[in-house]
């Protein structure tokens, strides 16, 4: 396979179509820059303002914005927010659709089969590979990505986080929490 | 299409399995692959309909065998070669043998701006049909080009949840048929009027559709 790309990017190199140098850039900004410590700031945010929080709930694309991550952020961003009655997960059945500014991009299993057919059939049962299980009371809510909307979960605050700085809470959250197939870390994980 | 990858609500394919501390790429050609679709993307020689419709399109035996990244090499190797840009000599030689069109090229000064997604909002042409709060039914629709209406959520009764703007509209931009702005919106089912009496009750699935997948009650 590695030959292969090798020869694509040295024909569309020679014909003038791509800059290697720009290539080497954009590996770089997905291996870097992008990724899910992003939507962890803004989650941590949400969590400590609750005029943020609100602004992420009301129009994600226009908040997220405003924290100044390197990669703007593009339209139709929206944040869904669990409750302690709600769970939301999110799932691309058609392809592997994924808010790449604030996350990065998908993990292997988000973009496989199993995960794409079971999500919006058996999320339980998608949860309890990732060992979660939520209360039977719990309404689970799987958003599917079928058009250029975008979602990320906006999880709950883990207990005994109370008075702790973005930063500190920034490091609970995960990006499966941000999937909605985790929960964030307990306030435990960091001592 | 009914194709292999609308895969929402097939069984078999067994459990979803996540790699502890998964690498942004598994191999360096990964991101070359990445890359190489975003920099060729930069000069709109196609849609992201279109080329969701080309990985659509493959065999399905080819699209399940295939990784990700495979299956997004071999579709920029189809839409380069369909669009007369390289040819089939070009690729297997790994050498150029004539200079290239002239397209939009992506300058590695660029590259930070053009990361961000492009917007898919368009001014509507007409008012929304549908109310917040309204039930609609998705209609039974099997068309043989791109669609995002998936099989699983086709004639099912459904609550409109969140009217999104007007959008481009992927069934007809991806047979090149134009943008054809139509409204988008969140329609929210419940887990029992698609999956029957077993579902658990306690499940919604919401999908984002476009007002012409869906009919009036």
């Amino acid at each position: 396979m590695q030959l292969r790309v090798r020869a694509l990017e040295t024909v569309l190199t020679e014909k003038g179509y791509v800059d290697p140098a720009a290539l080497d850039l954009i590996v770089e900004a997905y291996e870097t820059r992008i990724g899910p410590h992003n939507g962890a700031r803004a989650v941590a945010k949400a969590w400590v303002d609750p005029a943020f929080r609100r602004a992420l709930l009301a129009d994600a694309t226009a908040a997220v914005g405003s924290l100044g991550f390197a990669s703007r952020v593009g339209d139709h961003l929206v944040a869904v927010e669990n409750t302690l009655q709600l769970h939301n997960m999110i799932v691309c059945t058609l392809c592997s659709c994924y808010p790449w500014e604030v996350l990065g991009l998908p993990p292997t299993w988000y973009k496989s089969a199993p995960y794409r057919s079971r999500a919006v059939i058996d999320p339980r049962g998608v949860l309890a590979d990732f060992g979660l299980k939520l209360p039977e009371a719990t309404e689970i809510r799987v958003w599917d990505s079928t058009a250029e909307t975008r979602f990320m979960v906006l999880p709950m605050r883990p207990a005994g986080t109370h008075g702790w700085s973005e930063e500190q809470l920034a490091g609970l959250v995960t990006r499966n929490c941000m999937i909605g197939t985790g929960l964030p870390k307990g306030a435990d994980a960091v001592s | 299409m009914n194709g292999i990858h609308d895969m929402g609500g097939m069984q078999g394919f067994g459990p979803v399995k996540p790699e502890a501390n998964e690498p942004v790429f598994h191999d360096a050609w990964e991101g070359r692959v990445l890359a190489l679709n975003r920099a060729i993307g930069h000069a709109r020689l196609w849609n992201i309909d279109m080329s969701r419709a080309a990985i659509e399109k493959m065999p399905p035996d080819l699209y399940l065998a295939r990784s990700y990244y495979a299956k997004w090499l071999l579709r920029l190797e189809d839409l380069l070669i369909e669009r007369g840009l390289i040819d089939a000599d070009e690729l297997a030689s790994g050498h150029a043998r004539a200079p290239g069109k002239p397209l939009r090229k992506l300058a590695a000064a660029d590259v930070a701006t053009a990361l961000t997604r492009g917007s898919y909002g368009r001014e509507p042409g007409a008012p929304a049909r549908f109310k917040v709060g309204e039930r609609v039914r998705t209609r039974n629709m099997h068309p043989a080009t791109h669609t995002r209406l998936p099989r699983y959520a086709r004639g099912r009764l459904g609550t409109i949840e969140c009217v999104r703007g007007c959008h481009v509209y992927p069934d007809t931009v991806a047979i090149g048929e134009g943008e054809n702005p139509q409204w988008l919106y969140t329609l929210r089912f419940a887990g029992r009027e698609l999956w029957g009496e077993s579902a658990d009750p306690n499940l919604t699935v919401s999908i984002e559709a476009f007002e012409p997948y869906l009919e009036a009650i």
